[in-house]
C-alpha cells in the first residue's frame, strides 16, 4: 500500500509512544498530533492525548495552566519539540538568529520548551525540514538546553528526533545523537550533506519500516477526523478523499 | 444597573501611558478595545502575554503603543511570524523581556496568592534564564544541592479580555478560559468587553456559575457585539481567517502596515460585522 512522507513520519514518531499514559502536543504539531493520536488507537495504555487547539472534548486541556501542573509532577509522558535551530547536543532555539535582543531574525520565542524539555521525560524532536540551516553546529540562541549539569532537577530531556530523511535516538549520556534509520529512498550521504553537527552511526544502518497497511488504515480512518479539527488545512491536504 | 457597565471609550482612558497590561492569548481577545487604544494615542505600554500573543500584541506594537513586552512567544500561528513585533525586537524599539509559558502563568499564580516570588522548575542553562535579570537562582532551602529558578510575581496594572457573556451585577462568564480569573485576580483593575449583558445574575446559575467570573474582580463592562473580531470567541462566532491573512500580508511592511491601519481607524468593521 502507497504511503505519503507525513504518514511514513506519522507512524515513525507513534513508535516510540506505545504504552505511555499520557501524551500531549503543542501549537502547530500536526504530524506529531497525528502519532499521538495513532499511539492512542493502537494502545490501550495511552489513557490521555491532549492536544493544545483541539475543541474536541477528550483532546482538550483544561486551560494552559493544566499541562504545566501535569509536566511538573510528572503526569506527562511525553512532548514534541521543534526549532528554528537544533545542534548536536539536542539544544533548541525557537527564539531568533543573531545577538541577543536585537536580533536578525526574531521568530516567536520559546513557548513552554524552557520548562517542558526538562520535565517530560520523552520529547521527541521534529522538524520537516531537515537541512544545515536548522541542523546547526551551535544554536544562536538557548532557548531550551539539550542536557543539564547532574545537580540540576531533570527527569525529562530530547529522547529522539525525527526528520524527513532519517530518525535519530538521543544519548544523554554522551549528550550525542546516535542515527537510528534511514527512511527509505535516502542516503547516509544525505543525512550528512544536511546536518551542520556530528552523530554517531550504526555499523548498519537501517531503513526505517514503512507503514503497514492496518497502520495505514487506522491513520486515514480513525487519526485524520481527529487531527482535522485543530489542523483542517493539514488534513485536507493529506487525507484529501477522507 | 451595576456602575462597573461603561461604554468602549471610557474603558479604553482608564488604560493610560504606561501602564502593565495583561492579554491571555485565544478565545478571548479584545481586539475592539485594541482598536480604541490605538485611535486614542496610548503610549509605553507594558504588555504581559498570557502565555504568548497573535495579532492583538503584533498590532499594538506596530501602532507604536508598546514599551516594553513580557512573553513566551508572540506568532500569527497558521499565518506564521508576528512581523510587527519582529521587526520591533531587531531594532530595540521595544524592549522584549521573553520567558517561557508556565514562568508566566506562575508569576501572575504568585500575585493573585499576595506572594513576592514563586519557584519554578527548568530554564537553568538556558539564554531565556541568562538574559532575564529579575529572575534569580536559589538553593532549595529544603534540599541541598538543588537549584531551582525563582521568578518575581507579575501584578499588572490592568486586566483586559473579551467575553461572551456579563450580567447586569457586574459578574462576567468566561466559559473554558480558566486563566482569565488568573490574570483577574493578579491585575489591580480588569477591564472586559462582551457580545451581551443580561439582567440575571450568573452567579445564582449554577450551570454558569463554576465559570464565572465575580464582579469584586471587575472593574468596566463594556458591551462590545464582534468585540474579538477578526479573532474567535467559541459558542459566538469563528476566526474571520481572510481578515487575518491579509493583516499577516499587511504587517509584514511599515508602509503598508500603515495603510491597513488607516482603515482600521476609518472603519471599524465591528458594529457593521
Amino acid at each position: 500500500m502507497n504511503h505519503s512522507i507525513e504518514e511514513l513520519l506519522i507512524a515513525t514518531i507513534a513508535e516510540f509512544l506505545y504504552g505511555l499514559k499520557h501524551i500531549a502536543v503543542g501549537v502547530l504539531s500536526p504530524i506529531p498530533g497525528s502519532a499521538a493520536l495513532l499511539a492512542k488507537v493502537r494502545s490501550e495504555e495511552v489513557k490521555k492525548v491532549s492536544i493544545i487547539g483541539s475543541t474536541q472534548e477528550p483532546y482538550r486541556l483544561d486551560g494552559g495552566v493544566d499541562l504545566f501542573d501535569c509536566a511538573g509532577q510528572g503526569r506527562v509522558d511525553a512532548f514534541f519539540l521543534s526549532g528554528g535551530q537544533i545542534d548536536g547536543q539536542a539544544n533548541v532555539n525557537l527564539t531568533g538568529i543573531g545577538a541577543y535582543p536585537k536580533q536578525e531574525t526574531r521568530w516567536s520565542g520559546a513557548f513552554g520548551s524552557a520548562y517542558l524539555y526538562f520535565l517530560v521525560p520523552r520529547v521527541i524532536l521534529f522538524r520537516e525540514e531537515h537541512s544545515r540551516r536548522v541542523f546547526v553546529p551551535k544554536v544562536d540562541f538557548i532557548s531550551a538546553p539539550g542536557v543539564s549539569a547532574p545537580n540540576i532537577y531533570r527527569p525529562g530531556g530530547p529522547y529522539a528526533l525525527v526528520t524527513p530523511l532519517c530518525q535519530f535516538l538521543f544519548d544523554r549520556n554522551k549528550k550525542q545523537f546516535f542515527l537510528k534509520s534511514i527512511h527509505q529512498g535516502h542516503t547516509l550521504e544525505e543525512v550528512h550533506d544536511n546536518t551542520g553537527f556530528d552523530f554517531e552511526v550504526p555499523e548498519t544502518i537501517p531503513i526505517t519500516a514503512a507503514p503497514t497497511k492496518k497502520t495505514l488504515k487506522l491513520i486515514r480512518e480513525k487519526v485524520a477526523p481527529v487531527i482535522a479539527d485543530p489542523y483542517p488545512d493539514f488534513a485536507k491536504k493529506c487525507w484529501p478523499n477522507h | 444597573m451595576n456602575s462597573s457597565i461603561v461604554s468602549l471609550s471610557e474603558m479604553a482612558k482608564q488604560i493610560k501611558n504606561g501602564h502593565k497590561v495583561v492579554l491571555f492569548k485565544d478565545c478571548s481577545v479584545p481586539m475592539e478595545l485594541g482598536r480604541t487604544l490605538i485611535k486614542q494615542g496610548t503610549k509605553d505600554l507594558h504588555l504581559v502575554t498570557v502565555p504568548t500573543g497573535s495579532m492583538l500584541p503584533d498590532m499594538l506594537i506596530g501602532a507604536g503603543c508598546v514599551a516594553t513586552v513580557e512573553t513566551s512567544g508572540v506568532s500569527l500561528g497558521e499565518f506564521g511570524l508576528a512581523p510587527q513585533f519582529g521587526s520591533a525586537v531587531k531594532s530595540g524599539r521595544i524592549k522584549i523581556l521573553d520567558a517561557t509559558c508556565p514562568a508566566i502563568y506562575a508569576g501572575l499564580q504568585a500575585a493573585e496568592k499576595g506572594l513576592p516570588f514563586i519557584p519554578l522548575r527548568g530554564l537553568i542553562g538556558s539564554d531565556v534564564l541568562k538574559n532575564r535579570e529579575d529572575f534569580r537562582v536559589i538553593d532549595n532551602p529544603f534540599m541541598e544541592n538543588d537549584p531551582i529558578v525563582v521568578l518575581p510575581a507579575i501584578a499588572p496594572d490592568v486586566a483586559i479580555f473579551h467575553a461572551g457573556m456579563a450580567d447586569v451585577y457586574g459578574n462576567v462568564y468566561i466559559a473554558r478560559q480558566a486563566e482569565l480569573k488568573i490574570i483577574s485576580h493578579a491585575a489591580t483593575k480588569t477591564l472586559v468587553t462582551v457580545e451581551e449583558i443580561v439582567d440575571f445574575n450568573i452567579l445564582e446559575q449554577p450551570e454558569l456559575a463554576p465559570a464565572a467570573l465575580s464582579a469584586m474582580y471587575v472593574d468596566g463592562i463594556a458591551l462590545v457585539p464582534n468585540g474579538a473580531w477578526p479573532l474567535n470567541l467559541p459558542g459566538y462566532y469563528d476566526y474571520d481567517r481572510s481578515s487575518i491573512k491579509a493583516y499577516a500580508v499587511a504587517a509584514e511592511n511599515d508602509s503598508s502596515f500603515k495603510t491597513w491601519l488607516e482603515t482600521q481607524n476609518s472603519s471599524s468593521k465591528v458594529n457593521s460585522h
